[in-house]
């Protein structure tokens, strides 16, 4: 069924009885070409682009819970490719300008929303790392513009831009086309458009060990439903990498940590960018339904508990509103955590495992939703074509051995 | 807010500690191969059940410890000294 304002209209002529579930839910097949562990963004968006851009249908992902529902159902919503590194600023674009067309090829509305990114200056120091920033981005391509202080106060007036501001702001830059998009609907929008091309999506299905050839080389996987062949399988679960590894033989250089968020109740429209101040240590950015999302620093111990600490949250609230004092009498209406997957350069690792035929998609950290259609694209084609596409070759496991890291420490922002 | 027992000043809050990560990692010879290396200072067992661990009471009296905690539930199960062995029965990655 092709989602229209049309199909809308005729929908609520039928009083909305004509809505079909918007993917299968089949019974797992005994073998697959690829299996890919992990139902949400970077996964569904593997399976996608495996039938689209290589013609390989004979294809299920495998989530434990439900789509959607680990990282890419509990962050910011924001993209962005303001990234210093040329490798860096590659991928992350790539995976920007594939989400500006990809409510129209998914058919289904990201709410993509380039409403535009603005990074605080709080000292002269900052002001001077901003301009490199932004140099660099320039000699990648990428726009960005630096702002004064007086058009920092224009783009976001809910700023405390007064002379007793516990901290001034000095100034700033802005990537224009990074925004937000609805994260829940990243999940189902790629879903969707993945059944329709024939992959297997199968929920509550968790894998409990790998079946291996005697040369080591992976040959399906158990599960919770059953044994299931594949020729190739992938992995794409965010703070549950180590897991999948472990499982799997080998290990990683990821350590998990909880990265919590919150919304505030609504309010009327009184931020249309969205906000980051590393100085203080939080990013706030409004929804469509008027909350402030607000996010900040990692709980710095490892975790897989999915909720995050009270110290951590009263700091981001106490950075929140020494930049924004006036949300003070805002109530938090929910509060939540992710597991991410930390790795020492804030780099990914997209490729081959130690294992052959097993490949591996993480190490986003806490930047894991702005990349999807990337992680999901590159991942499709080492899967598909058993090579590394270009754009994938600096952000192999390798580096950790070479020393050849990718030190995105600043650019992912104020959590590491 | 989760609590530690620092040996030395007893049950603070955490906002008191730094978490020094992975603990009881045998740093290899100096002439030990770039894979070795590369295993010592990045890789990680990052447990999903009992983690040891070591942390600083930084805001406090500044000592190291290790504890043993579960990264689940988060609870603490034993805090020893840096230069102690895990309690027994205490391993890495038990769920």
């Amino acid at each position: 069924m092709r989602y229209s304002a049309l199909a809308l209209l005729r929908g609520a002529l039928a009083a909305h009885r004509n809505w079909t579930p918007a993917w299968r839910s089949p019974e797992p097949r005994a073998a697959y070409d690829i299996v890919i562990v992990g139902g949400g963004g970077h996964g569904l968006a593997a399976a996608y682009y495996l039938a689209r851009n290589h013609g390989i249908r004979n294809v299920a992902v495998l989530e434990r819970g439900w789509l959607g529902g680990g990282n890419t159902g509990r962050n910011t919503t924001v993209v962005r490719s303001n990234y210093l590194y040329p490798e860096s600023a590659r991928l992350y674009d790539f995976a920007l300008k594939l989400y500006e067309g990809l409510s129209r090829e998914l058919n289904f509305n990201l709410m993509l929303s380039q409403r535009g990114h603005v990074m605080l200056a709080h000292s002269r120091h900052d002001l001077e790392s901003l301009a490199r920033w932004a140099n660099a981005m320039h000699m990648h391509g990428i726009e960005a513009e630096l702002l004064t202080r007086a058009q920092v106060g224009e783009l976001v007036p809910a700023l405390d831009l007064s002379p007793q501001a516990r901290y001034p702001v000095l100034g700033g830059f802005m990537q224009r086309r990074a925004g937000t998009a609805r994260h829940d609907a990243v999940a189902w929008g790629y879903a969707r458009a993945a059944d329709a091309l024939g992959v297997d999506i199968i929920q509550n299905c968790e894998v409990t060990g790998f079946v291996k050839a005697a040369n080591g080389a992976v040959l399906g996987i158990d599960t919770s439903r059953g044994r299931i062949h594949a020729t190739r399988v992938g992995i794409a679960v965010a703070g549950h990498s180590s897991v999948l590894a472990r499982l799997a033989g080998f290990r990683l250089p990821v350590t998990s940590y909880a990265l919590q968020a919150m919304v505030t109740e609504p309010l009327k429209p009184r931020l249309d960018k969205v906000v980051i101040s590393p100085g203080t240590g939080a990013y706030v950015s409004q929804s469509d339904k008027g909350e402030m999302v607000i996010g900040g620093s990692l709980d710095l111990f490892p975790s897989y508990a999915q909720r995050g600490s009270f110290a951590v949250l009263q700091s981001v609230v106490a950075a929140t509103l020494a930049i924004f004092p006036s949300f003070s009498r805002l109530r938090l209406m929910r509060h939540w955590a992710g597991i991410v997957d930390v790795v020492h350069d804030s780099s990914p690792i997209i490729g081959p495992t130690p294992v052959p035929e097993l490949y591996i998609n993480c190490g986003w950290g806490t930047g894991g939703f702005k990349a999807i259609p990337a992680g999901g694209w590159l991942l499709a084609h080492v899967l598909a074509t058993g090579r590394n596409h270009e754009l994938a070759e600096p952000f192999q496991l390798e580096r950790f051995t070479t020393g050849r890291l990718i030190d995105e420490a600043a650019a992912s922002g104020i959590a590491h | 807010m989760m609590q530690l027992r620092c040996p030395c000043c007893g049950p603070r809050d955490e906002s008191e500690f730094v978490c020094g990560g992975t603990t009881h990692v045998p740093r290899p010879d100096l002439n030990s191969s770039d894979v070795s290396w590369g295993e010592y200072l990045f890789f990680r067992d990052n447990p999903k059940g009992v983690h040891l661990e070591r942390w600083r009471h930084t805001y406090g009296c500044g000592s190291w410890f290790n504890i043993a905690r579960h990264t689940v539930t988060h609870e603490v199960l034993a805090v020893y000294g840096m230069s102690e062995p895990p309690p027994a029965q205490m391993l890495n990655g038990v769920p």
